[in-house]
């Protein structure tokens, strides 16, 4: 499976929480799968989903899911040590791992060669970290919410991108209806 | 009162409750302050872009955040500033130690001091520059002022504020 087919697999799952959308691509995919002001779309600053995710779950009390990337998590590798060492048990960190920077091309990343970020997470002392394959995303990411425990998970899946617009929404509009959602 | 204690006695009248922070050798007494309050929620940041995307988290979350950290760190984060703080108009202070200013015993330090101020003021970042102890009675309204407009706000203090950098 691809990016887009596991963001439209995962949709209704990720409905229900709030969610922290990494720049590019996964924000225009779940833009247009499933639109609501629960979605904080990245508009740019690539790296940042995880630490904005974090910042978020460590503030407020409801479950928070980060969508990263494998390039992403490598552009912002830092975060992960601070993930560690901040345990928030409403935050997980969904790393779509297909071993490519998606939203430029499709160009490798070093995640998809000798580089397991699984590894680095452990290495860096998060606690539950859990590999899948994109078909079981769905339950992997429900058990993650259901066990109220902070969760690093790393879904392999292919690379490849979908035709689709950028998204249009002022930023400020995509924050001022987040923070609704989340104070609501 | 040392000026630590009312630099972060200011903070926490202000509501922030939320701090991130790179280390600095003049901001030590700063950061060792921010992590003994209760009312603060302390986070080190391994990088400063690292440390503004917690800060928006926060902010979403309700909290009112703070970063503390160098000067030198404007050039890493500019894009940040660009794209996530100034672009969805999130309130960020920025407590920054000035290196490479008067007294600064560290040449390369002055490579990005000659930078900072002209740096911000390209970033539209309002900037208030701490030369003496006096300067920091106006740090309650420049927060005041931060959290009213929205914005990122720069609080530059050098060595002279500090009293010096490493001859203290």
């Amino acid at each position: 499976m691809i990016r887009s087919e596991i963001l439209r697999e995962i949709a209704p799952i990720l409905h229900d929480q709030l969610v922290v959308c990494n720049i590019g691509l996964p924000s225009q995919e779940l833009h247009m799968i499933d639109d609501n002001a629960k979605n904080f779309y990245m508009l740019g600053t690539m790296g940042l989903s995880s630490s904005i995710g974090l910042g978020l779950a460590l503030s407020q009390p409801k479950t928070v899911i980060s969508i990263d990337g494998d390039g992403s998590v490598l552009t912002n590798l830092g975060t992960l040590p601070t993930i560690a060492n901040n345990v928030a048990d409403n935050y997980i960190l969904l790393i779509i791992d297909n071993g490519s920077y998606g939203s430029t091309g499709d160009q490798p990343t070093y995640a998809g060669k000798k580089t397991k970020l699984e590894k680095v997470a452990e290495a860096c002392g998060c606690e539950n970290v859990v590999v899948c394959q994109d078909v079981d995303t769905g339950k992997t990411l429900q058990a993650a919410i259901d066990s109220k425990k902070m969760t690093i998970i790393v879904v392999k899946c292919d690379s490849g991108n979908i035709k689709l617009p950028v998204i249009t929404m002022d930023p400020v509009v995509i924050r001022d209806r987040f923070m609704k959602a989340v104070a609501s | 009162m040392s000026i630590d204690k009312k630099i972060v006695d200011d903070m926490v009248a202000n509501g922030i409750s939320f701090v991130t922070t790179v280390p600095c050798k003049q901001l030590a007494g700063v950061i060792e302050e921010v992590d003994a309050r209760p009312e603060i929620f302390h986070i080190p940041s391994n990088k400063e872009d690292e440390g503004m995307g917690l800060c928006a988290g926060a902010w979403m979350g309700g909290k009112r955040p703070a970063i503390i950290m160098q000067n030198t760190a404007i050039g890493v984060t500019i894009n940040t500033l660009a794209t996530l703080t100034q672009y969805y108009r999130m309130p960020l202070p920025m407590i920054i130690s000035y290196r490479g200013e008067l007294r600064e015993p560290v040449a390369c330090q002055v490579e990005m001091a000659v930078h900072t101020k002209a740096l911000l003021a390209q970033m539209h970042i309002p900037t208030y520059h701490f030369h003496k102890e006096s300067d920091a009675s106006e740090l309650d309204a420049i927060l005041k002022y931060t959290f009213m407009c929205n914005k990122p706000v720069a609080i530059l203090t050098d060595a002279s504020f500090w009293g010096g950098y490493g001859d203290q």
